[in-house]
């Protein structure tokens, strides 16, 4: 039962972390004014459920899609890549949807158009990946070859967005794409957040019941059979999962990195190894971090800072700390 | 008769390889429940191919390969893990797993899709930690431990998964010398049980100490297998290995007569 009350601390820290972040901003409110507001549904102030309601709530709902998200997948392809070092764009996700949010800016399409576009630039570039690792074969060193041309695709895609950048107007389009690739939760709009979330569940529900298995999986191709699993089946779910959930959240907050990276570290740290336990922290301690985050973003100075810039001066470090510890003991 | 057969792993007349290129050919090898069949031979001389088609990784290129009377080609991963367990060679793990929870790894071929281990699996995980006599390790880090307590628990761990066969790659190389007895010891153990065992290894003195059968793979054959004793006689050891080795019985002193090998050094 040691799992189940750290998942109850973890979902309690998101919690106090949520409401203080709801009470910070250029409106500040109490955190009993939020409480009692949200529990009675009564508020003295008439602003505050406008603010709220309208205006944070939104972005908090965001933030936590996200930075659950992007540290669920990192945990997942950690485990499936049997490295710590992945993150989840290693198979091309994150250029994949720069360049289709990119496309959609140069030809000044409408928002909800760029963030369907960024979505489907995603997903292919992921599947691009698994195809072309698929035509190499080699079954032996199979999750190899997938990371290999992970990286490949990766690299095409980011070509492709330069290219794009180089043609796009730089008094007018450029500035937006360069906007866009900083990631930012500065213009979540309710509706189209309804999808995002809804596609963040239908991918991580399955990722977090598979949890068990993907343990299994981190001993490699032919262990992992030999243990009675179909690997290869396995491994295209669990991709398939990841990719809609990094997608679908980059698709409408831009790209944040080292989240999937250094959250599932941290995960490690308080859950252990085992990804039954290890899932679940992972989802709630990126939740908690990337509203922590966020709230910094938008409050620290007079003018909003990009969190995908906030999470790799915080990441970069704490990566140095991490591989530092870890020359002394296992991950 | 046909009964045993439904019972046992069966290769008959199969040539093993990739891609449609047989390297090892006119395989045959039964094993049945309580066997251990030692393998021997050199480096690079088959033995990870026949695992390999054993494990169902690989489809064999002719001949047949059957587990408890089905053909290996035709059996779910799944399928096969509930007939044979493997245990690979010795090596390191990416993530800091416990002791308990790599057995328990085991009982995943009996667990649903969306499952995680119940009271029952635990139970049997704790038997075969039990049983390996390595309950003490159970909330180790697996990384933080010894090869031999390594091997220990990838035994437990393949135990844990109740198939009735049990492959395992040079589970003695690269350890010691009392865990090399040990884990031989283990493997007699298992045997008693009713398990069949195929073992790979570099030692013929391990097939003295723990064999039924022996099988010896070279120049792309599998002799024919015999008892240690027949198999393994001055000749063949030399046309194996390439030095000359002696044989001869241990004398009776208390502990009953045993063969071993001697290589000639000077």
């Amino acid at each position: 039962m040691k799992g189940v009350s750290l998942i109850l601390v973890c979902f309690a820290a998101l919690c106090g972390v949520s409401v203080l972040s709801l009470g910070i901003g250029r409106y500040p409110v109490s955190p009993p004014a939020i409480l009692s507001w949200l529990f009675t549904g009564a508020s003295a102030d008439a602003n505050l459920p406008v603010v709220l309601l309208n205006i944070r709530l939104p972005r908090l709902i965001a933030a936590i899609a996200a930075g659950g998200a992007l540290s669920l997948a990192g945990a997942a392809y950690q485990g499936l890549f049997r490295n710590p070092m992945v993150s989840p764009d290693i198979l091309g996700v994150s250029s994949g949807s720069g360049f289709g949010a990119a496309l959609g800016i140069l030809f000044s399409l409408p928002v909800a158009a760029v963030q369907a576009i960024s979505f489907a630039g995603g997903i292919t570039a992921v599947l691009a990946a698994v195809l072309v690792s698929r035509a190499i074969g080699r079954s032996s060193d199979s999750v190899l070859v997938l990371v290999l041309s992970g990286i490949v695709i990766s690299s095409l895609f980011g070509a492709l967005l330069s290219l794009l950048k180089y043609i796009a107007d730089p008094l007018d389009k450029l500035p937006a794409i360069t906007y866009w690739l900083m990631g930012s939760f500065a213009d979540i709009r309710t509706g189209e957040l309804g999808t995002a979330v809804a596609m963040v569940l239908a991918g991580a529900i399955p990722l977090l019941l598979v949890s068990w298995r993907l343990n299994v999986l981190s001993f490699g191709e032919e262990e992992a059979r030999s243990l009675g699993l179909h690997t290869g089946r396995m491994r295209v779910a669990v991709i398939l999962c990841a990719t809609l959930v990094t997608a679908s959240m980059i698709s409408v907050c831009g790209i944040i990195g080292w989240v999937g990276l250094v959250v599932p570290h941290i995960s490690r740290f308080l859950a252990g190894a085992n990804h039954r336990r290890l899932m679940p922290v992972s989802f709630l301690v990126g939740a908690a971090f990337m509203v922590a985050v966020d709230t910094v973003a938008r409050s620290a100075a007079s003018v909003e800072i990009p969190v995908g810039i906030i999470t790799a001066v915080l990441g970069a470090p704490f990566f140095i700390w991490i591989m530092k510890r870890s020359s002394v003991r296992a991950w | 008769m046909v009964k045993a057969k439904e019972q046992s792993i069966a290769i008959r007349k199969a040539g093993l390889g990739y891609n449609g290129k047989a390297i090892l050919d006119d395989v045959d090898l039964e094993i049945a429940p309580g066997d251990v069949v030692c393998l021997l031979g050199q480096n690079g001389a088959g033995k990870t191919t026949l695992f390999r088609t054993m494990l169902g990784f690989i489809a064999p290129v002719h001949g047949s390969v059957t587990l408890s009377g089905r053909e290996v080609s035709r059996l779910s991963p799944r399928e096969i893990a509930c007939i044979v367990s493997y245990v690979p060679q010795s090596y390191a793990m990416p993530f800091a797993y416990s002791v308990s929870d790599v057995v328990l790894f085991g009982r995943s071929v009996h667990l649903g899709l969306f499952s995680s281990p119940g009271a029952r699996d635990r139970h049997v995980a704790a038997e075969c930690l039990d049983l390996l006599e390595i309950s003490h390790l159970a909330a180790r880090p697996f990384n933080e431990l010894s090869g031999g307590e390594r091997q220990m628990v990838i035994i437990a761990r393949a135990l844990a998964q109740e198939a009735r066969f049990m492959i395992l790659d040079e589970p003695a190389s690269n350890l010691d010398y009392g865990n090399q007895v040990r884990v031989i010891r283990k493997v007699r153990e298992l045997a008693g049980r009713n398990i069949g065992i195929l073992m790979a290894t570099h030692h013929p003195d391990h097939a003295f100490m723990a064999a039924s059968r022996v099988a010896v793979l070279s120049g792309g054959k599998l002799s024919h297998d015999g008892s240690p004793e027949a198999m393994l006689t001055p000749e063949t050891l030399r046309s194996l290995y390439g030095v000359e080795v002696q044989v001869f019985d241990t004398p009776q002193n208390g502990h009953a007569s045993r063969r071993v090998c001697a290589p000639v050094v000077e």
